[in-house]
């Protein structure tokens, strides 16, 4: 009993330390993505025209850049290698498929990254202007090739496939490199990840240009950053409603129960309306208890819009959680659902199977060791006792066969125990994780994070787009100098962008819980066997120094704000 | 054993040993670090020696995470076993990494909150533990450590967890042992020469050059001591060998790595000239007064001499992860690797790797034909 207390709060740990880690690689990594874009555009306009304007322009970026990169590396270091001190058993388990795009990121995109930015920052003096453009194009292209190996290994996580279990080795291990590379889920989220840190890049350049409007600093310098800004802010919303959007579809085929929980959906049914906002009755402790689901609740206007983002029909059937934890509905693929009583006893049936394979190996190996002992044996007793010159050869033989025939039977017992824990192990297989789960609930994510943090994704990035439609307008009209309201509103959307990509996340690795690898293994399975108050100490020796470098860099990035571009408007 | 896949077992651990000896090389950023102040007496000397070496973190930096994600997908098990067992090693290398990731940019800036000298000093332990605790983790590739790895307990819903740690220090137990603690200072140590070979070599400085030169010799006289007093050791210590045909490990055999280094003529050539290299590299940097390019000569045979002793640690069926606790669960490039298909595809990537060192070869030589001087530092630039 105690060690199962300590082992669920290692679990909890474990996943607090990677959240925590996550969270703040997060906060650094959009910026690098959308403000490497912004300050590569503003690059090029100098490589053009050669005004010294654009070149001041970009470095002033470039600075800003380079303050949140650093922080952005040192956490992403962290992530990588929690991968093997948090998580050893997920490590092993999959690490024949996952650990290739981590390494093919090393290989392909950090080191371009790394050998550019150098060039980028120390290289204004010291080499062309256009190898100089060549390598800010290159730092970030080598991030953003580094977020599509990482955003395909997580995708796979959500989505696994192209994989098959190997029994032997005791892990999954990769049948196709395409298809885990270029899943539909990999390419959606890679896309939509990105999109998100166009946005907040766009947004921070924008709400900081807004500022210095505000003070009436550098005048020239803020309007031309925002009418780069503006632009690549409003395109980069378009395609994120379309990738999201494909994300939806996405969710509903591979991780029905992470929708229903984005939804607060316990029912599910035919033309199901999509929730607009609404707040979760806290009595409802049970999925299945009468309780209601909302306290209050205002659907979308389009009527059964998310039986249509889902399935793209009206009158699609989306499932609830209690339809997902009872079954016996029929899928999209024209299957009947299991219930999550026969999927926890199928992935019980499948971790047994596996148990009996091995041990039958096991037996097969002594088996196989104990004939040719005791075959030695009597031959050699033949050798030695029965020797006559004209039978030796035909005896020997003769003992021989009685020492295999002697095991026949136990041989073939062996075979035959082997051959069928292998047969039963595949035809479970796709059930594996759930032998882990005890009672159905577990299976379901905890769902008021998930609900919440869904509509916060979704009703910032629709305000987003407006205010990057407004931007475009009045900064394309050269009216935006005199708009006070949009210039701190726009200013104020750092923080909106910003929370919308980690509410983002949290809908993504929150709304699958409990699994580690989408019903193949769950993060209780995938644990390194530490105590919980290692992982409790490094928690928070993470969560100071991150907190601390965080602080030290917010300070840094504003006093370098507040000093400016320092642009000599006169001469410009 | 299907051939191929045996080749490309070794061709994986020839990769992952390439990039440790590059990691060991890039290290004198670390070197260049430690020696902040015992260089630079004043804050220009300083500011060249930080943005001389320090222009260089980024590479010693990915060469780490490259080593992590190639370990990981071509030696899955040790990445799961090591990084999951040595729990506590592992966690504070990681630690000096991220003081040493912000440093560089955040101590000269304003607002910086904690002071250039906080920094600073962050980087001074950047500089001594990264090296000495990287070298002490490579240490118990040959003296081994307290593991278990049993494969089958993923059938235990109780306890699912396949490799287990056997001591209550979870890694920290390798600082006990004098053999990984002495090749932790010969990393250490060398760092630093390379270091002041590159300092020679970058900066355009005479004061710093003259010391540079005089503070070469001690550290070259501190890394020789460690080196061969591991090294001695290492050749008569026992070794964990590996039956190929049953793939069970046989008990601590006498002199392995000694033989590994004699039925390897190879490796045991690689080494000979990464050493002569090291040795050439330093003596006439101390002999002559104006020769500066000790650090390619130190440097490449920094590369070799790492790289062989990794394959020696690794190839010749030996087991590259030794098991103080269980013999049986000791990794070896064979029984710890990823399947066949994924070491071929991950082959076909290594292929772009000659791309990669070609352009970092090119831009690196574009940044360093001018040398750092004291006008640059002074320069309304981007510096550290």
């Amino acid at each position: 009993m105690i060690a199962e207390i300590d082992n669920i709060s290692l679990i909890d740990w474990s996943r607090a330390q990677f959240a925590l880690t996550a969270f703040y690689h997060w906060l650094f990594v959009p910026l690098t993505l959308g403000l490497g874009i912004v300050q590569a555009v503003m690059e090029t306009i100098y490589y053009k025209t050669g005004d010294e304007f654009w070149k001041k322009t970009a470095q002033f970026w470039m600075k800003l850049f380079g303050i949140n990169f650093a922080i952005g590396v040192a956490t992403g270091l962290i992530l990588e290698f929690e991968f093997g001190t948090n998580w050893s058993n997920y490590s092993w388990f999959v690490g024949d498929i996952f650990g290739a795009p981590l390494a093919i990121e090393g290989v392909v995109a950090f080191f371009m990254e790394a050998t550019f930015i150098a060039v980028m920052f120390f290289g204004w003096n010291k080499v062309s202007k256009g190898f100089h453009l060549t390598s800010t194009w290159l730092t970030i292209a080598g991030a953003t090739i580094s977020a599509f190996w990482i955003l395909v290994a997580n995708g796979w996580m959500q989505y696994p496939t192209g994989m098959v279990f190997n029994p032997d080795t005791v892990r999954n291990e990769m049948g196709s490199f395409w298809a885990v590379a270029f899943s539909p889920v990999a390419l959606n989220k890679f896309l939509h990840t990105v999109l998100s840190g166009w946005i907040i890049g766009a947004m921070f350049v924008a709400g900081i240009s807004s500022w210095y409007l505000l003070r009436k600093r550098e005048v020239k310098f803020a309007l031309a950053s925002i009418k780069v800004a503006v632009a690549f802010g409003l395109i980069a919303c378009f395609l994120s409603i379309w990738t999201g959007d494909g994300s939806a579809s996405q969710v509903a085929k591979q991780q029905p129960m992470k929708l229903a929980a984005m939804e607060g959906l316990y029912e599910g049914g035919e033309g199901v309306n999509l929730v607009g906002a609404g707040i979760l009755n806290p009595s409802k402790k049970e999925y299945n208890d009468n309780e209601e689901a909302f306290l209050f609740k205002i659907d979308v206007p389009i009527p059964k819009f998310l039986s249509y983002l889902a399935f793209g029909k009206f009158n699609a059937y989306v499932p609830g959680i209690k339809n997902i934890i009872e079954g016996g509905y029929t899928k999209p693929d024209g299957s009947i659902a299991l219930s999550a009583e026969e999927k926890i006893a199928r992935g019980k049936l499948a971790i047994n199977a596996l148990a009996n394979y091995k041990t039958a190996k096991a037996d097969s190996v002594l088996l196989e060791h104990k004939a040719d002992s005791i075959k030695n044996a009597l031959v050699l007793a033949a050798e030695t006792e029965n020797y006559t010159e004209t039978s030796e050869g035909d005896t020997i033989t003769a003992i021989a066969l009685t020492g295999d025939e002697l095991f026949a039977e136990k041989k073939a017992a062996v075979h035959a125990k082997i051959a069928d824990s292998r047969q039963q192990l595949k035809e479970n297989f796709a059930y594996f994780g759930y032998g882990y789960i005890k009672e159905p609930k577990e299976l379901i994510p905890p769902l008021g994070l998930t609900f919440y943090a869904f509509r916060v994704m979704v009703i910032l990035g629709g305000f987003l787009l407006l205010l990057f439609a407004f931007a475009t307008y009045f900064s394309y009209k050269n009216k935006f100098e005199t708009k006070r309201w949009l210039q701190w509103t726009c200013l104020i959307s750092i923080f909106l962008a910003i929370f919308a990509g980690q509410a983002g996340w949290v809908v993504a690795e929150v709304g699958r819980q409990p699994w580690a690898i989408q019903d193949i293994l769950p993060t209780s399975a995938a644990i390194s066997k530490l105590s919980a108050s290692s992982v409790q100490l490094t928690f928070f020796i993470f969560l100071v120094l991150f907190t601390v470098l965080l602080i030290a860099e917010l300070k840094i990035l504003t006093s370098a704000i507040k000093k400016g571009p320092q642009i000599n408007e006169n001469k410009n | 054993m299907d051939a191929t896949y045996t080749f490309l077992q070794h061709y994986w651990w020839l990769l992952v040993s390439l990039l440790g000896a590059l990691l060991v090389f890039l290290m004198f950023v670390q070197g260049g670090q430690s020696l902040l102040f015992t260089i630079g007496k004043n804050r220009i000397q300083q500011k060249m020696l930080l943005n001389s070496t320090g222009r260089k973190w980024e590479f010693t930096f990915t060469t780490l995470v490259t080593f992590g994600g190639a370990f990981f997908a071509s030696f899955p098990l040790f990445y799961s076993t090591s990084f999951g067992g040595a729990y506590w090693v592992w966690i504070l290398i990681l630690l000096c990494f991220v003081l040493q990731a912000v440093s560089y940019e955040y101590q000269a800036k304003h607002g910086n909150l904690l002071g250039k000298k906080t920094y600073q000093i962050f980087l001074i332990i950047n500089g001594i533990l990264a090296p000495v605790l990287l070298g002490a983790a490579v240490g118990t590739f040959f003296n081994g450590a307290n593991f278990i790895v049993e494969k089958q307990n993923l059938t235990n819903l109780a306890n699912p967890v396949i490799s287990s740690w056997t001591t209550p220090w979870h890694g920290l137990e390798a600082a006990f042992v004098i053999w990984n603690v002495l090749l932790g200072l010969a990393v250490f140590f060398l760092s630093r020469v390379l270091a002041l070979l590159y300092f020679v070599n970058n900066i355009d400085d005479d004061e710093i050059q003259k010391k540079s030169r005089k503070r070469l010799i001690i550290e070259t006289v501190l890394f020789l001591v460690c080196f061969l007093t591991f090294f001695v050791h290492l050749l008569v210590q026992d070794g964990f060998a590996v039956d190929p045909q049953t793939n069970m490990i046989l008990p601590p055999k006498p002199y392995k790595y000694l033989h590994n280094f004699i039925q390897m003529p190879a490796v045991l050539a690689v080494l000979l000239i990464g050493v002569v290299g090291v040795l050439f590299g330093i003596g006439k940097t101390i002999l002559s007064a104006t020769w500066k390019k000790g650090i390619w000569f130190a440097g490449t045979g920094t590369v070799l001499t790492v790289l062989a002793l990794l394959l020696c640690a690794g190839w010749n069926n030996t087991a590259y992860y030794p098991s103080l606790t269980d013999f049986q669960s000791s990794l070896t490039i064979s029984n710890s690797c990823s399947s066949l298909f994924t070491l071929k595809t991950m082959a076909y990537v290594s292929i772009l790797i000659p791309l990669v060192l070609a352009y970092i070869v090119y831009a690196w030589r574009a940044l360093d034909r001018h040398k750092i001087t004291g006008k640059e530092m002074e320069e309304n630039e981007h510096t550290y």
